[in-house]
């Protein structure tokens, strides 16, 4: 069996916290600069510009995208035949955070008792972490600082079963329609179809893990995913709410089974600022 | 595109002659304050405490920045989501507050009150945090310390980037933008 230390695990998590806060992926800004193209309104292109002179900023720099460092959430894809030595992963998670988000200056912006104190835990700990057992004898870290002000706009519908694809557009355009520019759009919008209502909001922030702009490998699941972003850029919300013709510049959709008498439909909307990072150890 | 060069905080040609739409860029100075902040100015008007600064024709931006590192006066510092302070909003206004700088769109009874206390709202641009660093030349914390990126700054501007989207003549730039490119 592997052995993997908890220590190259914080490593790896103290690396992709900073990462992923100072870079867009590549296939973010080639989707930035296609609506910059096909934008026309002058206010919206110079939005644009904006926001990829700030990309370009902060790389070269090592400056938060954005001042939301979001909460640090891990998708972790553990090999069975993988054993963690010297301490237990998820620890391990949260010591990366830790020393990532202290060492890259990154904003802390996580709170103890929601409900009532809401006292900084100063650290950005604890991170929210979604494990997978998988073949192999690897782990794969992928992080994705999430902001709040796009998280806040997540949606869970229990649609009839019956209803098909069309009240799935409908769903995910009401959504994105009453969030206007609340989630700083143009977004990547996920969707988790199918398996059971946790299960579905789980899949539908995994499915912003795709390369952006990349259709599901599932023909019909890519035809929904097109009919869904076609119908969203209806709406003429725009870059920053701005009014425009590109609210979103992607759908990822992950469909699985699910129950005869159920259809769950969760909605994860993505900024902008479409952040994460992999390794695999 | 009309862009004013204006200061803050602002008289009353100055707000008067803003529309929806116009881009702005503001120097002088500005406050911020976000959720945490908002719920204690409103306490201490309600309970007739004097605020920790002047409100008097001045500017609120919604912002927590990201820390400085050594030698940078801020870090990131892009707008937050302006309706969670749209409860907070009306009473500031009232108190003298003139201009806000958020993201996104403020319910009906903050556009009310932003013709009626002849205010104006401008959106900067959110996830932009690190090109709007350039902006500001001086930041220090000048109340509520204890909540971190949450607490009151005074920050010194300089040509600060937004966009007009409530003005106090009742222009909505969402509105008016978002209708040109609907389709449905």
């Amino acid at each position: 069996m592997r052995e993997i230390t908890s220590d190259e695990i914080s490593k790896a998590v103290a690396l992709l916290a900073q990462t992923s806060n100072f870079e867009l992926g590549g296939d973010i800004l080639e989707l930035l600069k296609k609506a910059r193209s096909s934008e026309v309104s002058p206010v919206v292109c110079d939005v644009l510009d904006k926001l990829l002179d700030n990309a370009r900023i902060a790389k070269s720099e090592s400056m938060p995208l954005c001042q939301d460092c979001g909460t640090a959430v891990v998708f972790l894809d553990i090999g069975q035949d993988v054993h963690v030595t010297g301490g237990d992963i998820c620890s391990a998670i949260a010591g990366g955070v830790r020393q990532g988000y202290q060492e890259g200056y990154l904003r802390k912006s996580m709170v103890e008792h929601p409900f009532s104190s809401r006292i900084n835990t100063t650290d950005n700990t604890p991170p929210v972490i979604h494990t997978e057992i998988v073949p192999g004898d690897k782990i794969k870290i992928s992080f994705m600082p999430k902001g709040g002000g796009a998280e806040n706009m997540s949606r869970l519908v229990m649609l009839k079963p019956g209803a098909g694809s069309q009240s799935i557009i409908n769903a995910v355009t009401s959504a994105v329609d009453e969030a206007g520019g609340n989630p700083c759009p143009p977004l990547i919008i996920g969707l988790g179809i199918g398996a059971t209502s946790e299960k579905s909001m789980q899949n539908a922030k995994r499915a912003l893990l795709r390369p952006a702009g990349q259709p599901s490998f599932d023909p019909e699941v890519a035809a929904l995913e097109a009919q869904v972003l076609e119908s969203v850029n209806r709406l003429g919300i725009g870059p920053l709410g701005m009014g425009g013709s590109i609210t979103a510049m992607a759908v990822h959709a992950e469909v699985r089974p699910c129950h005869f008498a159920s259809l769950p439909l969760a909605i994860n909307l993505q900024c902008h600022s479409a952040r994460h990072t992999e390794v695999i150890l | 595109m009309v862009t004013w060069n204006i200061t803050s905080p602002f008289d009353e040609a100055t707000i008067d002659k803003l529309h929806a739409g116009d881009l702005v860029a503001i120097s002088g100075t500005i406050y911020t304050a976000r959720d945490a902040a908002h719920k204690r100015l409103i306490d201490s008007l309600n309970n007739e405490i004097p605020l920790p600064f002047d409100l008097q024709g001045q500017t609120i931006y919604y912002m927590g920045p990201s820390p400085s590192r050594p030698g940078q006066i801020i870090g990131s510092c892009g707008p937050t989501t302006s309706g969670r302070m749209d409860a907070f909003t009306p009473a500031l206004l009232r108190a003298g507050l003139r201009a806000i700088i958020g993201k996104g769109k403020r319910s009906l009874e903050v556009i009310e009150s932003i013709k009626n206390n002849h205010a104006v709202y401008l959106v900067t641009y959110g996830g932009a945090g690190a090109l709007l660093a350039k902006s500001v030349r001086r930041a220090e914390i000048v109340a509520y310390s204890e909540l971190g990126a949450e607490s009151i700054m005074r920050l010194e501007v300089e040509s600060f980037p937004a966009v007009v989207a409530n003005d106090a003549h009742g222009g909505n730039l969402f509105e008016e933008q978002i209708a040109k490119y609907r389709r449905i």
